[in-house]
């Protein structure tokens, strides 16, 4: 039988944070899924109750549930967002979407090389999912990772430098593209292969169950985002992490980014049930569905699972439905998808979206939003000025880094580097 | 102490003193009995785990079987008890999941030790190891070390087959951001492994299964709580004149056998125990070469882009003029490792081929 190793005790948390709590019966409008009929959601089943109960029951969102009067989100009297975090998320996909546009010019204009994967269009993802995280959670991506890293915190002249491979990039301009860490905001890449961050993701959410379980740090309450695409989810080490996640109840968020397309794989074409949020429940965590071109949904979604995670309950599948709106790299001829598909998503766009709930809820008027539109452009111009008039690495940068002991003869009894050891480098230190 | 005394001499020439010195450490250990304790090379590993553990609370061991079975070579013995379930983490049968929730920790400034059953299974993980392991300090230049250690046997063992016997140094050894430490005797495992443990960067500990069980002698420096080895540095094990014979992990064993038999041919054989693989310590094998003028290399694994190869392409790129006559290589077979034993064996270098080759 298994058995977590921890504890399967739920956290105390200061309840004066509203986004833990769960939402009591408010039921989602149906997303459609691909065209097809419509999956009734109801968060409600999904998180509170059943999630306490200790076995490993599955405690997924699988039922249908009975339409009973579905309130409109854009009801007055519980509007999901505030002016202030409304502004927040509009920036945050408009800068994101300036940003993606401005790499492809500066791709075709020969600035920028190599891989460069593009994320427009799916902007409500990473907007709704990245912004209700502390500077201290981590993100973990895949090479579609210049938003992630933008809407974690990272500045945009450093992502743009590090496109460019300039030293003053996020990376030195070692990383590239595919590659943005940063420490400081808690980025921890940008890997190339599929599936390759998830275990990494799972080791970070293990870390911050170590040390509050281990180290004693009491209040260490770090979630991971582990973001990924759909093709991702037929691959092995997916399934290797769900497994031990919710095992050992770790502080991660699957979060699937489904644009329905892997290259030019179609997800249909390539996996056996496409529903990717119901692998959740085979592996005792609870498995969401929600439309991702939907900012406001999404991050709905993602205060419960963030919740969840930050309580101890443990990890939770996300399935994002999204779109990208350009082709999967930026050498890609895009050829194979329908354009009537492309269009139909086009009028989905998470930007418009936004725009047109908040005109609507009378939240903010034009002319703020085109502050912040022109805010966004001198932004993007500003750092694209930056990473241009930044040097390129010094030719002795090729070496270096390469591993964090300076010389690679590692650790002394004394606690410091050989290196530094005077005895050891004059050969007279005794070994 | 005599034992001490006889390591730093052994850069010196002065293997008349040597042979005095090992003789009177032999007499030492039978009366002083603090000096030279014998020790397994599985309980100096068990050991050192202990040790790094309690030192350091960041330290956590993760793999199949290590908990309540033990360790599967029962490495890992008594640590769950001493240590908890949370510290020593028993794993469903995911290596590329859990070495990469190894790395994903190590990021975080954790200090994970993976045990692979044998480093055959690093296979299904090897993306970790190398892509996000051993890269990432270059590609986030400087900003996320990761010092994690991936350890467990390499190496054919008695009659496992091919799957399970394959020499991973060449491998791992070839790539850049790694350190690969191959010990020999138990204090090259306590001393590399808590180097290993202690240090900042991804390392990759290749033990041997049959030497597990043998046991050598230890100097109390060494069964210090402290005690570390330098990582890229190889050790002179027998001083000689004639031939250098540079061997790793349980090839050294047969290389002083067979420096012994060349001995009462009056051919005087140098053995270096490379100890690392990477950092390979080529200073010392050249300045042996110059010594000598001849090279045997040899080692387990596969000949073709072997650890042999890059010693030799090494030695003839910095001490060619030195270089009295071509080096030899003796490796494995180039076939994957059959079973019945008459075969395997001659697949495996033996002692003999060693005499041979140095002759």
């Amino acid at each position: 039988m298994a058995t977590s190793f921890f504890t399967a005790k739920v956290l105390p948390l200061n309840s004066t944070r509203s986004a833990d709590k769960p939402l009591l019966g408010q039921v989602l409008l149906p997303s459609s899924f691909l065209g097809s009929s419509a999956h009734k959601l109801s968060l409600n089943n999904a998180f509170s109750l059943q999630s306490q109960r200790r076995s490993n029951a599955v405690v997924a969102v699988s039922d249908v549930v009975k339409d009973n009067k579905s309130k409109s989100k854009s009801s007055i009297s519980n509007l999901l967002i505030t002016k202030e975090e409304g502004l927040e998320l509009y920036e945050d996909m408009v800068l994101g979407r300036a940003f993606e546009d401005m790499c492809a010019q500066m791709y075709y204009r020969g600035k920028m090389f190599g891989f460069v994967h593009l994320y427009n269009g799916q902007e409500a993802v990473s907007t709704g999912f990245i912004k209700l995280l502390k500077k201290e959670d981590s993100v973990v991506s895949t090479y579609r990772d210049h938003v992630h890293a933008l809407s974690k915190g990272v500045p945009a002249r450093q992502v743009m430098s590090e496109l460019f491979g300039k030293t003053t990039g996020c990376c030195r301009g070692q990383g590239g593209s595919m590659h943005m860490f940063s420490k400081e905001h808690n980025v921890l890449g940008g890997f190339a292969f599929i599936g390759e961050g998830i275990p990494v993701a799972t080791g970070a959410a293990f870390t911050s169950k170590y040390r509050r379980e281990v180290l004693k740090e009491a209040d260490c309450d770090h979630v991971t985002l582990a973001f990924f695409g759909d093709g991702t989810c037929n691959n092995g080490q997916f399934y290797e992490c769900l497994n031990m996640a919710a095992l050992w109840k770790l502080p991660i968020i699957f979060v699937v980014e489904n644009n329905l397309w892997a290259i030019g794989m179609s997800h249909l074409r390539s996996t056996s049930d496409p529903e990717i949020w119901k692998k959740g429940p085979a592996f005792g965590m609870p498995g969401v569905h929600v439309d991702g071109m939907d900012v406001l949904k999404v991050r709905e979604v993602a205060k419960e699972a963030v919740g969840r995670a930050r309580r101890g309950e443990g990890p939770t599948l996300v399935e994002c439905e999204t779109y990208r709106f350009r082709g999967h790299s930026l050498a890609d001829p895009d050829e194979l998808r329908d354009p009537a598909e492309k269009n139909h998503y086009a009028t989905r766009d998470p930007i418009t979206a936004l725009k047109k709930y908040m005109f609507e809820n009378n939240l903010v008027n034009e002319a703020e939003l085109k502050v912040i539109d022109k805010k966004i452009d001198e932004l993007v111009e500003e750092s694209v000025e930056f990473a241009d008039a930044s040097p390129v690495p010094a030719r002795n940068q090729l070496l270096e880094n390469v591993f964090a002991d300076p010389r690679g003869f590692g650790i002394g009894p004394d606690g410091r580097y050989r290196c530094e050891d005077p005895k050891f480098t004059e050969g007279t230190a005794q070994v | 102490m005599a034992g001490i005394i006889g390591r730093t001499m052994a850069t010196a020439k002065l293997s008349n003193l040597n042979k005095f010195l090992v003789g009177s450490r032999v007499s030492a250990s039978r009366t002083y009995s603090s000096a030279a304790k014998e020790m397994t090379v599985r309980d100096a590993l068990n050991s050192a785990l202990d040790e790094e553990m309690s030192a350091d609370p960041k330290v956590f061991v993760m793999g199949e079987e290590v908990g309540e079975y033990q360790g599967a070579y029962k490495i890992t013995k008594g640590l769950l008890d001493k240590y908890g379930p949370e510290r020593v983490l028993d794993t469903p049968i995911t290596e590329a999941g859990f070495t990469g929730i190894g790395v994903g920790a190590a990021y975080y400034g954790l200090k994970p030790i993976i045990e692979f059953m044998t480093f055959n299974f690093s296979m299904q993980a090897i993306d970790h190891i190398i892509n996000s392991a051993a890269k990432s300090n270059y590609m986030s230049a400087g900003q996320i070390s990761v010092p994690i250690v991936f350890r467990g046997p390499n190496g054919a063992a008695a009659g496992v087959g091919a799957q399970h016997s394959q020499c991973y140094a060449a491998w791992y050894g070839a790539c850049p951001g790694l350190k690969v430490l191959a010990p020999y005797s138990s204090e090259d495992a306590r001393g590399l492994l808590k180097a290993a443990i202690r240090d900042p960067d991804p390392v990759v500990f290749l033990e041997n299964e049959l030497l597990y069980g043998e046991s050598f002698p230890v100097s109390a420096e060494a069964l210090d709580s402290s005690f570390s080895l330098p990582i890229g540095k190889a050790k002179a094990k027998r001083e000689g004149k004639d031939v250098t014979i540079t061997a790793f992990s349980k090839m050294v064993g047969y290389a002083l056998k067979a420096a012994e038999i060349l001995d009462k041919e009056g051919i005087s054989a140098e053995v270096i125990n490379l100890r690392s693989i990477r950092p390979l310590d080529r200073p010392a094998i050249n300045a042996s070469v110059r010594k000598t003028n001849r090279l045997v290399t040899v080692e387990e694994g596969f000949p073709q882009h072997g650890v042999g190869a890059e010693i030799c392409a090494s030695v003839v790129e910095e001490s060619f003029e030195y270089l009295d006559a071509p080096v030899e290589r003796i490796t494995g077979a180039d076939v994957p490792m059959p079973y019945a034993a008459n075969l395997e064996r001659l697949a495996v270098p033996q002692i003999e081929d060693i005499v041979r080759a140095a002759k």
